[in-house]
């Protein structure tokens, strides 16, 4: 297990761990071979499509669905009757269960209320048209801030705020209210040369990953059913389908496709149930491909929000005391992720008294999804743009503000626990003594810095490696690739093994064809999936060295492993030449049987992360338009196992960051639609708006993994909002607070300051 | 077996009328947890619900049955997501 893990990383010289291969499915991908989610086909496969709601909030009266039940080629068409709660006491379950259809209510514009399985997919969409719903549209609310007044409308009628004493005695939109903190932060600030405090705002965004979600779905009178799936987690999709629907976890085989792309937004369902009780219906496969549209309508952006911001410092730096009040909404459910947000605002600083309250709001707005370090990234833009303002009012560098309140070992976070060792000073000084940091800058330009946190787990990993008579590996994971993981795995193994990386070839195996797995997310598989690959190894080196000992007929424990060669320990032990991996697996038919070796764990001790950004922005004070020409990123990767995908995880989540700064929101109107629901009104930057972003690898081990792996997926999307809004206010002679930091909005604020 | 002193963060905090610092007799996370539903029941329904357990600075989502001390720093925080 991986607390029980020695650190090896000091000691160890890597032959492979730290090189540059290529990636396993690398030709694949650029030759168009690779098969993604929309890419498979069975026989007799019917097209699924869903009907989704055009109103903000309305009440179901009625569905009639009997002129599409007789169009011809229609088999199979769904409503919430058709799926009966079987989600017991489980919340988040019946969450799910009302998310991908209605029941009774449309909570958001864009919420499933029907679904049909036809021939093609033309007549799907004529029986989709023959749907005939009839709705009593009620008063909606999409702000975060409007939907926490008294006399809002209600999203729930029954929703009664958890974490707040007495217990309100009437339902609202306030799901939750959480507190992290210690010290007295009104002694604090009562302590300080300067307080600074602001109110921020951010819009919700998308992941925006490239291929929309898509899954074919087979599910037969017998009960087994099977599923291709683009998804982070297979397993999840089996685990959910099958509680939902009521089957047997192990009868349901899912397989997960080449992913273009999850960031978190696809750790959940939303079309797999539909098609998988399609199928049932109809006794067809059936493919359900969402579009574009239905993609930012209706799977799970981020949570809007809201945010207050103090903080007070002395003169030379020190913070005295620092506070924040949350407000995050994440549609028309609980778990807006606003915790994790209170959690991470202020944990890259070493504080004597904070405070943070975090409240969870329900809005009319699709149920949000996890995005990279989920909620994170806005409490960072509002806790990283005071820091640089109280730096600048102190006139103190922005840099040797936070290392005098860096966060280090024995720091106590203010989410409570102690941190063990860390690396965000190094990524501090990584970033100080960078080039970029001291680049001239010219007019209308300006540079922001920010740090960022995030936690970063493990969880259930089951890992299986099979040597073939020949001396190569299969290696078998059940953590779906959407970074490059099966690269670092083949490179772990043959770390390990002592083979050429080469010789091992990774796959992504089905459900049923290894334990559970959990979903890639929180930045888990290098590490956990990592730990397990590098423990099966050692499992089936364990198995060779005792072939090695029956050939020779000495003890198991006289045999050590070298260099992938099988060698007798000492001199006591014999004189025996060493044997290879190609020998002892071309011998082992005949040595007791084909060998393998697996690892099961539910891993922790995945080592926090911490980064530093820095951003030049350049402003055109005419029209407001704000461009990043310079960007580099310090993150602490523990250990880079693959170094060109860590730095590929650290310019992806700088990028996305960007976008969110500057240019993408969902806009909804007074009616509560969303307005954007398309690529070229909801703007993501393409590689022209962007300079190269440049990278720095800071490697503190982390003593959680055998080899100091800390993942990297997610914190890199944690600073960039920040950076980015001190870069563009210092470019633009005027604090921004406001995300996106838009051309109109941008313009106002210059015109605000000289007015 | 000793008594962990057991600190709250988030919405536990509330569930637990205010107080954040609890003592339980318990020699692992599991147990502690056990204990705890039992000896304040406001806390069962958010303990039933899923928590992350920090001890000494590192945190567990699933290895509950790790050992733990009386000088152990024994957190709990709200579940763990990531994207």
């Amino acid at each position: 297990m991986a607390q029980d893990s020695k650190l090896e990383a000091r000691e160890r010289d890597f032959s492979i761990v730290g090189t540059r291969p290529n990636r396993p499915d690398g030709i694949d991908k650029v030759t168009g071979k690779a098969r993604f989610g929309a890419d498979m086909a069975a026989p007799g496969m019917l097209h699924g499509l869903i009907l989704r709601s055009p109103h903000a909030h309305a009440r179901i009266k009625r569905i009639d669905t009997s002129k599409a039940e007789a169009l011809q080629g229609v088999k199979a068409v769904l409503t919430s009757k058709d799926l009966p709660d079987l989600t017991g006491e489980d919340a988040g379950l019946k969450d799910i269960l009302i998310n991908i259809m209605a029941r009774g209510t449309a909570l958001y514009d864009g919420h499933a209320v029907a679904a049909v399985a036809a021939t093609s997919k033309s007549v799907a969409r004529k029986a989709l048209s023959l749907i005939q719903v009839d709705y009593e549209v009620l008063p909606h609310v999409t702000d975060v801030e409007e939907a926490m007044k008294p006399g809002a409308p209600l999203v729930r009628s029954d929703l009664i705020t958890q974490g707040v004493e007495p217990a309100p005695s009437k339902p609202s939109n306030i799901a939750k209210r959480h507190e992290f903190g210690h010290g007295d932060v009104s002694k604090g600030f009562a302590a300080a040369d300067a307080v600074i405090e602001h109110n921020f705002r951010t819009e919700a965004t998308h992941q925006g990953y490239i291929e929309p979600h898509a899954c074919l779905a087979n599910l037969g009178p017998d009960g087994l059913g099977e599923m291709w799936v683009c998804t982070q987690g297979h397993y999840m999709v089996r685990g959910t389908c099958a509680a939902l629907l009521g089957l047997d976890v192990s009868k349901l085989r899912v397989t997960a496709s080449e992913i273009g792309g999850g960031f978190g937004g696809k750790t959940t369902v939303f079309i797999e149930p539909i098609a998988l009780a399609l199928s049932r219906m109809a006794n067809r496969p059936v493919k359900v491909v969402m579009s574009r549209e239905e993609v930012f309508r209706a799977s799970g952006p981020t949570a809007a929000t809201s945010i207050r911001v103090k903080i007070g410092v002395k003169k030379d730096g020190k913070v005295t005391g620092a506070e924040a009040e949350l407000k995050y909404t994440g549609g028309a459910y609980p778990g807006s992720g606003v915790e994790y947000g209170a959690m991470s605002a202020f944990a890259c600083y070493d504080l004597e008294n904070v405070k943070i309250v975090g409240w969870d709001v329900l809005s009319n707005r699709p149920k949000l999804a996890a995005y990279r370090a989920p909620s994170a990234p806005m409490a960072a833009f509002a806790v990283e743009s005071v820091m640089t303002e109280l730096a600048s009012k102190i006139g103190m560098d922005p840099i040797d503000l936070r290392l005098k309140n860096a966060a280090k070992e024995g720091t106590k976070a203010p989410y409570g626990p102690t941190f063990n060792r860390i690396g965000l000073r190094e990524t501090l000084e990584a970033a100080k003594n960078h080039p970029h940091y001291k680049a001239p800058l010219t007019k209308n330009q300006g540079r922001g810095v920010a740090c960022g946190f995030w936690f970063n787990f493990g969880g259930n990993t089951c890992v299986s490696m099979n040597l073939g008579f020949d001396g190569t590996v299969s290696l078998a994971v059940g953590t779906p690739d959407i970074g490059g993981s099966r690269a670092s795995m083949c490179m772990m193994a043959a770390e390990e093994l002592g083979i050429p990386y080469d010789k091992v070839r990774a796959i992504v195996a089905d459900t049923s064809s290894l334990g559970h797995n959990d979903v890639t997310d929180g930045s888990r598989v290098t590490f956990s999936t990592g730990l397990a690959t590098i423990n099966a190894a050692r499992d089936a080196i364990k198995k060779l060295c005792a072939r090695a000992a029956k050939t020779w007929g000495i003890p198991e424990d006289a045999v050590v492993w070298e260099k992938g060669h099988a060698k007798p320990a000492g001199g006591n032990a014999g004189k025996f030449e060493p044997l290879s991996l190609q020998q002892l697996a071309a011998a082992s038919p005949s040595t007791g049987g084909p060998i393998a070796g697996h690892y099961e764990v539910n891993a922790d001790g995945a080592g926090v992360s911490f980064a530093t950004h820095m951003a030049d922005a350049e402003v055109d004070p005419e029209t407001g338009s704000m461009r990043i020409i310079r960007y580099t990123v310090c993150q602490d990767a523990g250990k880079a196992i693959h170094p060109s995908y860590v730095e590929g995880q650290f310019q992806g989540g700088a990028v996305q960051g960007i976008g969110w700064a500057l240019n993408e929101e969902y806009i909804y109107g007074k009616d509560g639609r969303l307005q954007n629901a398309g690529f070229l009104d909801y703007r993501i930057p393409v590689a022209s708006d962007l300079p190269m972003i440049d990278t720095v690898i800071v490697e503190v081990p982390n003593p959680g993994h055998p080899y100091g792996v800390r993942g990297v997926g997610e914190t890199s999307i944690v600073p960039p909002l920040a950076a980015v809004a001190n870069a563009a206010s210092a470019a633009a002679g005027v604090r921004l607070t406001v995300l996106p930091m838009s051309p109109p909005r941008v313009l106002k604020a210059i015109e605000g300051r000289a007015g | 077996m000793g008594a962990i002193k057991v600190k709250l963060g988030g919405p536990l905090r509330s569930a637990a009328g205010g107080e954040t610092e609890f003592e339980v007799e318990a020699t692992s996370i599991r147990e502690m947890l056990v204990r705890l539903a039992e000896k304040y029941p406001r806390l069962k329904p958010m303990l039933d619900g899923g928590v992350a357990v920090a001890v000494d600075g590192r945190v567990y989502r699933g290895a509950f049955l790790l050992p733990i001390s009386p000088d152990s720093e024994v957190f709990l925080l709200p579940p763990l997501q990531g994207g």
